[in-house]
C-alpha cells in the first residue's frame, strides 16, 4: 500500500517534512482514509444488495413453492358394493383394465362416499386427481372392489390450502374434523411431476410442460449448434476481409442484442403466416429460439477458436495438411470445449425464454403432453406465466413449485457449463 | 408428405453414389497412386448428388404451397368459397389439416369439399418437385462418379463444397436480420395504410380497442405511441438504470479492486446466477412480492393513486436484473485500463479510492458508457417483467407509483388476445415491434462503436 506515513520519527525528517505532521495535515490524511473506508463499504454494500436480493428471491420461491411438492390426502371409507360402479374384479385382470376403470364414474362414487363419511359439506372435498389415483389403486388391486376398503386420496385445493395455511371457514371445519379422526396425512405430490395442465390446481403438473421444453430445446440445439459452429469456423478461419464479412459480423453482434420478443414477431410473421407451420408446436418454438441462440454460439465459438494457438495450425500446415484439414482435424477439436460451454449457456438462456414463445401461440391450455415436435405444446416458463395469471389461490404454490423446477434445470445446465470449462479448457 | 419421401430418396441416392465412387476409387488404387483418398472420391459424389437436389427441394416447398392454393381456388369448389379473405383463409387452413389427415372434420362444411382437391393438387405438385429433385440427384451422382480417376483432385472438390456450406451458414445471420426488417416493415406498411404515421408517432392517446359494433362505447381506436414510448423509457431507462448503474458499477469496483480472491471467487458466480434467472421468475417475484410492498409504501407516503401494478415495482426488479450486466461491462472496461496508470497514481500517494475515482473511472468511462447503452437497450426490450408487473393502462405520467405500460407489454397484449385477422389492432403490434427494433438497433450500434473505439485507444 502507498500509505502516507504519519509516524516517522522527528529525527528522520528534516525541517521541510515538518508540515506533513502538523494538525491540519493529519486531519486531511484522516479524512482521506475515512473516505477510503466509506468507498470500500459502499462497494461491499452494492454487491451485498445483489446477493441479498438473490437470497430473498430464492427464499421467497422456496418457501412458497416447496408446499407445491407436498399435498394432503384424506382417508375415504368406500363400500364398492353399494356404489353403482358395476366393475367386476374378475374382468379387471385383462390388459385393458385401465380403460375400463377410467370409463367408470369414479368421481360420482367418491363424492357419494365422502358425503356419507364426512357430511354434506365434504361432497367436493377431493381433487380431480382423486379419481385417477383411485383408478390406479383399483387396477393394482382389483380385489378391493369386493367389500369395503379404506383408500387415501388427494384432497381438493380448497382443503389443501386450509390444511397448509388458512382457508375459508367451511374448509377449516372439515380439516379439523378430518384431523380429529386421523383421516388426514401429507404425502409427496407425485401428480405434480406426472400430470399436465388442468383447471383444478390440485390436479396440475409440470410433465407436459417439461416434455414440451425438451422437444423445443431439441429442435433449437439441432438447428443452432451446427449452423453456429460452421459460421464461427468460416468467420474465424476462412472469411476474407471485405464488406460481406463486415456485414455478417455486424449483424451477428446486433442479433445477439435484439430483444427476444422481436424474434417472436419474426417467427409469427414468417414461420406461421408465410410458411404455414403448425401453431403452438415445439417445431416453430425451437426454430424461433434457434435464431436467437445462433448468434450467441457464433460469438462463443469465435472466441474459442481464437484461443487455439497459431503454432498448431502452422505445424499441421507444415506436414502437408490442407487448410480445411487443419481446421476440422486440429483447430475445431481443440476449440470444442469452449464452443460447448458457450452453447450450453446460450441454450440455458433459450430454456428460460418466454416472450417469443407467447408470440407464436405456445400459451394455449394444453392438458395432454405432446407426442412429437409438431404437436401443440407449452414450455415450462410459459406454463409459469399462465399459472401466475390464474385467480385461484391454489395456483400460487404450484407456480412457485414450477419455478423451483425451472431454476433447478438452469442450475444444472450452468453447472455443466462450468464443469466443462474447468475440466477441458486448456491454457496455452 | 411425398416431399419428405423425395427427401429420403435423395439422401439414399447420395449415399449410393458416394459408396459407388468410394468403391470405384478403391479399385483404382490397386492399379495406380491416387491423388485423393477414396473417401474423398466418395464424398465428392455424395455431395454432388445431395446438395443441388436438396436446394431444389427447399426452393420448391414454398412455391408448391402457393401453386396448391392457386389451383384449389381456381377449381369450381374453390370459386364457390365466400369472397372474404379472412373466411377463405380459415376454410383453407382447415381443409389443409383434413387433407393431411390431422383432423376428421372442420367447423366449416366447405372445408370437407375442398379437402380432396387440396390432396390431389398436393400429390401432383409434390410428385413433380420430388421427381425433378430425384433426377437432379441421380444426374449429379452419375456425373461425379464418372469423374473419379487416379489424377482427379477429389479432395479439392469436396473442400470447395464444404466452403460453400460454411459460407451459407454464416449468411444465415444476415438473412435473419433481413427477415426481421422485411417482415416488420411489410406488416407495418399495411398498418400505416390504415393509420397515418404521424398519428402513430406523435399521438398522445393509446387505446387499440376498435369498435366491433357501432354502438359500443369507449372504443375510439387511437394508436398514439407516445404514452408507450414514455412508459418504456420511464421504466427501462430511468428507474431501472437508477438502480442498476450505481449498484452495478460499485459491485464491479469492489470485485476488481477490493475483494480478496477467495471472496471474489464466491461473489462472481452469484452475480452470474442473478444474470441467469429467467425473466419470467423475476416477473412473478415483482408482481407477487415487490409490487404490494411498493403500493403500501406509496400509500403510506400519501400517494392516493398508488397502484398494485406500478412502474416502480417493475423498474426496481428490472434494475436488479441488469446489475450483473453492467457489472461485467464495467469490469471489462476497468480491466482494460493499463496497469501503469494505476501504479503511477498509487505511487504518487493517492489512496485506492482516489485512484479509482480520479484515474481508473475517467479512463474507463467510454467503455462504461457503452455498457450502459447496451443495458438500456436490453431493459427496454425486456418483456416478461413488465408484462407481469407494470400493467396495461397507457398513462402519460411521471408518478412512479402509477401504472404505466410499455411497448413490449402492448405487443404481447395485441397478439395474444382474441386476434382479428388483418385488423389495425393486430398490425399495430408489428409497427411497435419495428419501432422497438430500430431503437435497440441504434443503441446497440452506438454502444458497439464506442466500446470498439475505446479498446483501440490502449492497445
Amino acid at each position: 500500500m502507498t500509505d502516507v506515513r504519519t509516524d516517522i520519527p522527528a529525527s528522520a525528517t528534516a525541517k521541510p517534512g515538518a508540515r506533513w505532521r502538523d494538525a491540519a495535515a493529519s486531519r486531511r490524511v484522516r479524512r482521506r482514509y475515512v473516505v477510503e473506508r466509506w468507498f470500500r463499504a459502499a462497494g461491499l454494500l452494492a454487491i451485498g444488495i445483489s446477493v441479498l436480493f438473490l437470497a430473498f428471491l430464492l427464499y421467497s420461491m422456496g418457501s412458497k413453492g416447496l408446499g407445491g411438492f407436498v399435498h394432503y390426502e384424506a382417508r375415504l371409507p368406500i363400500e364398492f358394493a353399494k356404489t353403482d360402479l358395476f366393475l367386476d374384479p374378475a374382468t379387471l385382470r385383462a390388459p385393458d383394465a385401465n380403460q375400463k376403470v377410467r370409463a367408470a364414474d369414479l368421481e360420482g362414487a367418491i363424492a357419494t362416499a365422502a358425503k356419507a363419511a364426512y357430511g354434506a359439506e365434504a361432497e367436493q372435498m377431493f381433487s380431480e386427481a382423486a379419481s385417477y389415483s383411485l383408478a390406479d389403486q383399483i387396477v393394482r388391486n382389483p380385489d378391493m372392489l369386493n367389500g369395503s376398503s379404506q383408500v387415501w386420496l388427494p384432497v381438493s385445493s380448497r382443503i389443501d390450502i386450509a390444511a397448509k395455511q388458512e382457508g375459508d371457514a367451511a374448509s377449516e371445519k372439515l380439516v379439523s374434523l378430518l384431523k380429529q379422526r386421523g383421516a388426514l396425512r401429507s404425502a409427496f405430490n407425485t401428480t405434480f411431476l406426472t400430470a399436465s395442465d388442468a383447471t383444478d390446481p390440485s390436479a396440475v403438473g409440470v410433465w407436459g410442460a417439461l416434455k414440451g421444453t425438451f422437444f423445443t430445446i431439441l429442435v433449437t440445439m439441432a438447428l443452432a449448434f451446427p449452423v453456429g459452429v460452421l459460421a464461427a469456423v468460416y468467420l474465424e478461419e476462412f472469411a476474407p476481409r471485405n464488406r460481406w464479412t463486415d456485414a455478417i459480423e455486424v449483424s451477428i453482434n446486433n442479433l445477439a442484442a435484439v430483444p427476444s420478443i422481436i424474434f417472436g414477431l419474426l417467427g409469427l410473421a414468417v414461420f406461421l403466416n408465410v410458411m404455414n407451420l403448425p401453431r403452438s408446436a415445439p417445431l416453430v418454438g425451437g426454430m424461433t429460439l434457434a435464431l436467437m441462440t445462433m448468434p450467441v454460439i457464433v460469438i462463443a465459438g469465435r472466441n474459442a477458436i481464437k484461443t487455439v494457438p497459431p503454432s498448431i495450425r502452422d505445424a499441421a500446415l507444415g506436414v502437408g495438411a490442407s487448410k480445411m484439414q487443419v481446421t476440422f482435424h486440429h483447430v475445431l477439436p481443440l476449440a470444442l470445449p469452449g464452443i460447448l460451454t458457450g452453447t450450453i449457456i446460450g441454450v440455458a438462456r433459450a430454456l428460460g425464454e418466454t416472450a417469443p414463445l407467447l408470440m407464436i401461440g405456445m400459451r394455449a391450455f394444453i392438458a395432454a403432453p405432446p407426442g412429437g415436435i409438431a404437436d401443440s405444446a407449452t414450455v415450462l416458463p410459459v406454463q409459469i406465466f399462465l399459472w401466475s395469471d390464474e385467480v385461484d389461490r391454489g395456483f400460487v404454490e404450484k407456480t412457485s413449485a414450477a419455478i423451483i423446477v425451472l431454476l433447478l434445470f438452469m442450475l444444472l445446465m450452468n453447472g455443466l457449463a462450468i464443469y466443462l470449462r474447468n475440466r477441458f479448457e486448456r491454457r496455452w | 408428405m411425398s416431399l419428405a419421401i423425395a427427401l429420403v430418396a435423395v439422401l439414399i441416392v447420395a449415399l449410393g453414389a458416394g459408396w459407388a465412387a468410394y468403391a470405384h476409387a478403391g479399385r483404382l488404387r490397386a492399379g495406380s497412386r491416387l491423388n485423393s483418398l477414396p473417401l474423398y472420391h466418395g464424398g465428392y459424389a455424395a455431395l454432388w448428388a445431395a446438395i443441388p437436389a436438396l436446394l431444389i427441394l427447399a426452393a420448391w416447398a414454398p412455391i408448391q404451397s402457393r401453386l396448391v392454393d392457386q389451383s384449389v381456388l381456381s377449381s369450381p369448389e374453390g370459386l364457390a368459397l365466400p369472397p372474404s379473405i379472412m373466411q377463405r383463409e380459415a376454410i383453407l387452413s382447415e381443409a389443409r389439416e383434413i387433407a393431411a389427415g390431422e383432423r376428421e372434420q372442420g367447423f366449416n362444411p366447405e372445408s370437407s369439399t375442398i379437402a380432396p382437391r387440396i390432396h390431389a393438387a398436393h400429390s401432383l405438385y409434390s410428385a413433380m418437385g420430388g421427381g425433378v429433385a430425384l433426377l437432379v440427384a441421380l444426374g449429379g451422382g452419375v456425373l461425379a462418379y464418372r469423374r473419379s480417376a487416379p489424377q482427379f483432385r477429389a479432395r479439392n472438390g469436396v473442400e470447395r463444397w464444404v466452403m460453400v456450406v460454411l459460407f451459407a451458414a454464416s449468411l444465415i445471420a444476415i438473412l435473419t436480420t433481413l427477415g426481421i426488417l422485411l417482415s416488420l416493415m411489410f406488416e407495418s406498411l399495411r398498418f400505416f395504410r390504415m393509420v397515418p404515421p404521424q398519428s402513430f408517432l406523435f399521438g398522445l392517446e393509446w387505446s387499440p380497442q376498435t369498435a366491433i359494433r357501432a354502438d359500443q362505447a369507449g372504443s375510439s381506436g387511437a394508436f398514439g405511441s407516445i404514452p408507450l414510448m414514455w412508459g418504456t423509457f420511464f421504466i427501462g431507462a430511468i428507474i431501472a438504470m437508477l438502480v442498476a448503474i450505481p449498484l452495478g458499477l460499485m459491485s464491479a469496483i469492489y470485485l476488481t479492486q477490493y475483494a480478496p480472491p477467495r471472496l471474489r471467487s464466491w461473489l462472481k458466480p452469484i452475480l452470474e446466477i442473478l444474470a441467469g434467472v429467467p425473466t419470467v421468475v423475476y416477473g412473478y417475484f415483482a408482481a407477487l412480492t415487490v409490487a404490494p410492498v411498493v403500493r403500501d409504501f406509496g400509500l403510506s407516503l400519501g400517494v392516493k393513486s398508488a397502484s398494485s401494478e406500478s412502474a416502480l415495482a417493475a423498474g426496481l426488479v428490472m434494475g436488479v436484473m441488469i446489475i450483473p450486466f453492467i457489472s461485467s461491462m464495467a469490469d471489462d472496461s476497468i480491466a482494460a485500463v493499463p496497469q501503469s496508470m494505476r501504479d503511477g497514481s498509487l505511487a504518487l500517494g493517492a489512496t485506492t479510492s482516489e485512484t479509482i475515482r480520479k484515474v481508473l473511472l475517467p479512463a474507463a468511462i467510454p467503455g462504461v458508457m457503452g455498457g450502459i447503452l447496451l443495458a438500456v437497450s436490453r431493459a427496454i426490450g425486456e418483456t416478461m417483467i413488465v408484462v407481469m408487473a407494470a400493467g396495461l393502462s397507457a398513462n402519460l405520467t411521471a408518478n412512479p407509483f402509477a401504472s404505466v405500460t410499455t411497448v413490449t407489454v402492448q405487443i404481447v397484449q395485441l397478439l395474444t388476445g382474441d386476434q382479428e385477422f388483418d385488423s389495425a389492432k393486430t398490425l399495430a403490434a408489428f409497427a411497435l415491434g419495428l419501432a422497438l427494433f430500430l431503437i435497440t438497433l441504434l443503441l446497440n450500434l452506438i454502444a458497439l462503436h464506442i466500446v470498439r473505439r475505446y479498446r483501440e485507444q490502449y492497445e
